[in-house]
């Protein structure tokens, strides 16, 4: 196990570089920069400020000192927009908003996938089922750009229940809109996914012993298939982190977030080039870590999956 | 599934027909069977599945529609899908659907106009060409490069197959979207048409890798099976195996999911368009329209509903139909 997690790191980190690189080979290689933007400087402005972030250097110096800088403190520099601000400022700022809708969509994907997921998969066939999943796809096909909306335009604009938009703070009433937006689609797979594992175990034999022995059917359900048939939708929460990232990219855009996406798609049309690298850079971290606790959770929790 | 032969209809055949379509008579029993090919045998049974059907119906609708809606569109009356009328009335307001200048009730626009007085029925047919086209263009992309990749891994096996398929797992623990999005934003093009180019290129190349994985899956399990091994001992080349003998017989799983990737590789390009990285202007998608309706959600809700209804509409249509191939053409892969 711990050779496992090691050998996994070994090949964590490299990836992290190369996203990093191809991030920053990118910026380089596209024509222009930050300052042929829509206001141009006076020439000797913008030579001692190329001079101050050290652009005026050769492409492997500012590689090699971006690279360094990154490594060596975690530091991504400052931000070209937001003069004066430290891009690992705007990213301790801006993450715990994109965080505390993200956490709580995918809570609430979980407790109601799961639910109609094996209510589903136990009336296999029946009405419950086949209703439940024509609406989780209907989930997984209407975009979050036009459910955020017409969610804001029926509870907001139509019943005023929520406010339409805007950050309120942690616990507040603007969060449920975004929430179930970014939620809806998770919701969809989750049910489909947590149905399909359902469906594999109900009919496995240790299933058929359980009840066999005389358990009683809620025993059965939650104590034994749910365990098995959650399995995939274990698996599916390394992809899932990865979708929750760019769904919160259009989310923060529609409900007017201070979010890591929001930021990084100001940064992207601004050409922010230390702050699109360090939020891309923060989201693989992020994403590759994870992805490892998942492998490790699911090794814990399958005893059938043994890594070498 | 319904194999039992069916006598009735066999019984009014005529000899010769029945022997043109390869009826063969079972010993045992002295009655007909008809022998069907795989691809018959799959389309029986998708026409069985109400839902696919359904989803083949409104994808064909909408793609026809699509298709002819803005040249029929055009001679009934007389616009373009971005024809902005001179008149001050029509400029300066967005009519809601079915409403004329002073609020009367007209065939002329069913979707009612945008800001600039243009038709939305026209805009959104013509969205979905571009959407449509971005859809099945990019999976096309991704079919080239994944098939390729994942035949010449699964066939040659051994280290290379290790190393391509490491690379795989490294591209599939990626944020690809953000790297799609930083490189969409850094070669913005200045024609509209460079930057659908762009966003096929984008959208293509990182699209290919579940379908390089399911390739190579085929191959794995083809490659020693006896039609491989009489063609490799009569002195046909590896290239030659791999394209002529072993992709051919893996094209049920990837007509499956070619069929699954299209609705997800248009709801990108919708998520792309929406946030401004996608189509431009004067092109229009579903995403991009519905992001021009957004802005104007409280006032016009029209502009959004319409072009995010039929998107969501189409790409619920392509997911069923993706859904009832998977059944019809691989019973085993079902999970139900």
């Amino acid at each position: 196990m711990l050779r496992f997690i090691v050998r996994r790191l070994l090949v964590t980190i490299p990836t992290i570089l190369v996203v990093i690189t191809i991030t920053w080979g990118l910026i380089k290689l596209a024509p222009g920069n930050f300052y042929s933007g829509e206001k141009r400087l006076p020439p000797a402005i913008e030579k001692s400020i190329r001079e101050k972030y050290g652009l005026d250097k050769p492409w492997y110096q500012q590689y090699g000192k971006t690279m360094w800088s990154i490594i060596r403190h975690l530091d991504f520099g400052t931000s070209l927009r937001f003069e004066g601000q430290s891009v690992n400022t705007i990213i301790r700022r801006s993450l715990p908003v994109s965080a505390a809708i993200g956490i709580l969509a995918y809570l609430l994907a979980l407790i109601v996938g799961i639910t109609v997921g094996s209510i589903a998969a136990l009336k296999q066939n029946s009405k419950w089922d086949y209703s439940s999943m024509a609406l989780a796809m209907l989930g997984i096909s209407v975009p979050n750009f036009v459910l955020g909306p017409i969610l804001v335009l029926v509870f907001s604009l139509g019943l005023y229940w929520l406010p339409p938009s805007r950050w309120g703070g942690f616990p507040s009433r603007n969060l449920i809109l975004p929430v179930l937006t970014l939620s809806a689609i998770y919701m969809a797979y989750i049910a489909r996914l947590t149905r399909a594992g359902m469906l594999e175990v109900l009919r496995s034999d240790y299933i058929r012993t359980a009840r066999a022995k005389g358990l009683r059917e809620r025993d059965v359900v939650i104590r034994h298939a749910l365990r098995g048939g959650l399995m995939p939708v274990i698996s599916y929460t390394g992809p899932a982190l990865a979708f929750l990232l760019t769904g919160t990219v259009v989310v923060e855009r529609i409900f007017a977030l201070p979010g890591l996406g929001n930021y990084f798609i100001q940064a992207s049309l601004n050409r922010d080039e230390p702050l699109i690298i360090g939020i891309v850079a923060f989201i693989a971290i992020t994403l590759l870590l994870m992805n490892l606790l998942v492998d490790i959770a699911y090794a814990f929790l399958d005893p059938r999956v043994r890594y070498q | 599934m319904d194999k039992k032969p069916d006598r009735d209809k066999l019984i009014h055949v005529s000899p010769e027909v029945a022997i043109a379509e390869a009826d063969v008579r079972s010993e045992e029993a002295g009655e007909f069977v008809r022998g069907t090919s795989l691809w018959r045998d799959a389309w029986r049974r998708l026409l069985k599945n109400k839902l696919a059907v359904f989803g083949l119906v409104v994808v064909a609708i909408v793609t026809l529609a699509s298709l002819l809606g803005p040249t029929l569109i055009k001679r009934t009356f007389g616009f373009t899908p971005d024809y902005i009328p001179t008149d001050d009335i029509r400029l300066t307001r967005s009519f809601p659907p079915f409403t004329g200048p002073d609020g009367e009730f007209t065939w002329e626009h069913p979707m009612g106009t945008d800001n600039a007085g243009r038709d939305q029925f026209a805009r959104v047919l013509q969205g979905g060409q571009i959407s449509l086209f971005v859809g099945i263009i990019a999976t096309l992309v991704s079919l080239l490069i994944g098939v390729g990749y994942g035949a010449i891994a699964g066939y040659f096996g051994g280290r290379l197959d290790n190393v391509m398929m490491r690379i795989v797992d490294v591209l599939y623990s990626l944020p690809y979207i953000i790297v799609v999005i930083v490189l969409l934003s850094m070669f913005r093009s200045q024609t509209p048409r460079g930057q659908l180019i762009l966003l096929f290129i984008a959208l293509g190349s990182v699209s290919w890798l579940t379908m390089a994985r399911i390739v190579r899956g085929q191959v794995l399990s083809l490659k020693n099976q006896e039609f491989v091994l009489a063609a490799r001992a009569t002195g046909v080349s590896g290239t030659r195996i791999i394209f002529r003998h072993l992709v051919p017989n893996t094209l049920g799983p990837v007509i499956v999911y070619a069929t699954l990737t299209i609705p997800q590789i248009m709801l990108t390009e919708a998520f792309l368009s929406f946030l401004g990285f996608g189509v431009q202007a004067p092109l229009a998608s579903w995403g991009s329209l519905a992001a021009d309706g957004v802005q104007n959600i409280a006032i016009f809700p029209w502009q959004l509903i319409f072009p995010g209804v039929t998107m969501a509409l189409t790409l619920f249509s392509l997911n069923f139909l993706g859904d009832g191939l998977r059944d019809a053409l691989d019973p085993q892969m079902r999970t139900v």
